[in-house]
């Protein structure tokens, strides 16, 4: 029984043997789960789950689309942060400047008041009508921003030792870029870019206020409808976890996989 | 190779680390570059391979000027090769690809024709059940030969080392510079930077002893180490043989 309850004491910290993980794991999440009965016991809570469920092609269709926003702009970001870490080494200044003013601009302000400004500003003054596209833009340059960084650290990861290698070798800046930066630069981003990803679904969830249909408005809808709070949003949130816990997880494995190798 | 560094500075900044080096040998095979630590010497190699310029004088390799653009010194660099202290081998290839890819991509070879020298290469070297290893799961007297057999692989006109043994144990040291000494019998020429002094008296017909960013002494290694004519010279050999 303690062997199962308790890390034992001479063996190294990160090391827990399975049936302790599976078995400490379970009572913590039933001593939640009784936290959670107790208070709903002393609000005397009617539960309505059959009202919801008629409701769950709704969830469904949201949490798709979620899927579906998150990732076209995690491609989208992808593609700007790419742009970004390289306009870093530009040798035309102004591009470097106008790339750093958007990163540093882009993490500096909270997402809401960037959707809120490109949407009822810039998108307006652009003509910019189909919502999705605007919030798909608006993700994406947000995101863009961090990935951004994401890769210049990657970058800059590689030793300068490399570098003079390859010039020794006879490599154009170019080749150089190609053959030895950016192989390297993009392993070493994959596990911070994988938890981007999960930040991204997370994030998304504010394109709610632009009456974008995705998965929080979708919940928040039946939430007016059914009037029972607890029933719509819960879904809610398992249906975030699904996404983010296993990326969350591949993020870690292939940092594992990366400390590993090097 | 014939060789003149003429009144060779480099500037870091404010700090001087070459200050008017000269060095003419007319006809040498492998001239060593000693010296303490800081005097210039990795620097001086850095610029005969044409990885950094020079803030004044000039670099004559067999009569041809070291140019000053960088489209043609990427040429120059092309007819060099270069080994440094740790490797430098790239993490992400294997041995075969570190040697075969800069041949193909660089020296315009087909990719067939450069893995087949590449292999070649590696067999001479002892590598050949190695070739699909990547850098970390070899040994570093492992890498560096396959840093020396890259340095190799275009058949450049002179090769650099810059003290290729600092970075292994006695044995693995012994195994590399009988390498580079079998190089040189086999008629490559090369500079090398190194704190062996009985390999360099033995494997090098010139020596230069390097400080303060100037040549302070230079000749034919048999007079360099056997009758040292400066007072630094002499205190330097002495301490490097003591140990
Ligand atoms: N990239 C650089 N930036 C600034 N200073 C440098 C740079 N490279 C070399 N130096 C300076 O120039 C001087 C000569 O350095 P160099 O590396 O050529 O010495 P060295 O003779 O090779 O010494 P060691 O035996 O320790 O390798 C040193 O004082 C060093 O601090
Ligand atoms: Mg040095």
């Amino acid at each position: 029984m303690r062997a199962l309850l308790f890390q034992d004491p001479d063996s190294d910290p990160t090391a827990v043997r399975a049936a302790a993980k599976w078995a400490s794991a379970t009572l913590a999440l039933s001593f939640l789960c009784l936290l959670a009965l107790a208070a709903f016991a002393s609000l005397e809570y009617n539960w309505n789950w059959s009202a919801v469920f008629k409701y769950k092609t709704k969830f469904i269709e949201g949490w798709l689309l979620t899927i579906q926003v998150s990732s076209v702009s995690l491609l989208v970001a992808c593609i700007i942060g790419g742009l970004s870490a390289l306009s870093a080494r530009s040798r035309f200044l102004p591009l470097r400047y106008l790339f750093k003013i958007y990163v540093e601009g882009t993490r500096g302000t909270p997402l809401l008041v960037q959707i809120l400004l490109i949407f009822y500003v810039f998108a307006d003054a652009a003509h910019l009508e189909n919502r999705y596209v605007v919030g798909v833009l608006v993700l994406s340059f947000f995101s863009g921003a961090y990935v951004s960084e994401i890769f210049r650290a990657g970058i800059e990861s590689i030793g300068s030792s490399q570098l003079l290698s390859a010039k020794a070798i006879g490599f154009t800046p170019y080749q150089t870029f190609r053959y030895i930066i950016f192989p390297q630069a993009l392993r070493r981003s994959l596990p911070a870019l994988a938890g981007q990803f999960a930040n991204l679904i997370k994030d998304s969830s504010l394109l709610s206020i632009i009456a974008i249909e995705e998965f929080t408005l979708n919940a928040q809808e039946v939430n007016t409808s059914t009037l029972s709070t607890f029933e719509s949003f819960f879904p809610l949130a398992v249906g975030y976890l699904i996404l983010t816990l296993p990326i969350f997880h591949l993020s870690r494995r292939l940092e594992k996989r990366l400390a590993f190798d090097s | 190779m014939k060789l003149a560094l003429e009144n060779l500075s480099k500037s870091y900044g404010q700090h001087q680390a070459l200050d008017g080096l000269d060095l003419h040998l007319e006809n040498a095979r492998c001239l060593t570059l000693i010296g303490p630590s800081g005097g210039g010497k990795s620097t001086t190699l850095r610029l005969v391979a044409g990885l950094e310029k020079a803030s004044g004088g000039h670099i004559l390799l067999n009569d041809k000027a070291v140019p000053c653009s960088e489209e043609e010194l990427r040429d120059y660099r092309k007819s060099i090769g270069v080994v440094f202290q740790s490797y430098n081998l790239f993490p992400h290839f294997d041995a075969l690809t570190n040697i075969a890819l800069p041949l193909e991509k660089v020296h315009g070879v087909a990719k067939a024709d450069a893995q087949e020298r590449a292999y070649e290469l590696l067999a001479r070297f002892k590598l050949a059940d190695h070739s699909r290893k990547k850098p970390s799961e070899l040994s570093g007297g492992q890498n560096q030969r396959v840093a020396i057999a890259r340095s190799l692989a275009h058949d450049p006109e002179l090769i650099l080392f810059d003290e290729p043994t600092s970075a292994l144990d006695p044995e693995m040291s012994a195994q590399i510079l009988d390498v580079i000494e079998e190089l040189i019998q086999s008629g490559k020429d090369c500079i090398v930077v190194t704190h062996q002094m009985g390999f360099a008296k033995r494997a090098s017909d010139y020596a230069a002893f390097i400080s303060h960013g100037k040549v302070a002494e230079s000749g034919t290694s048999k007079d360099l180490f056997d009758s040292p004519q400066s007072q630094e010279l002499r205190q330097f050999l002495e301490r490097e043989l003591k140990y």
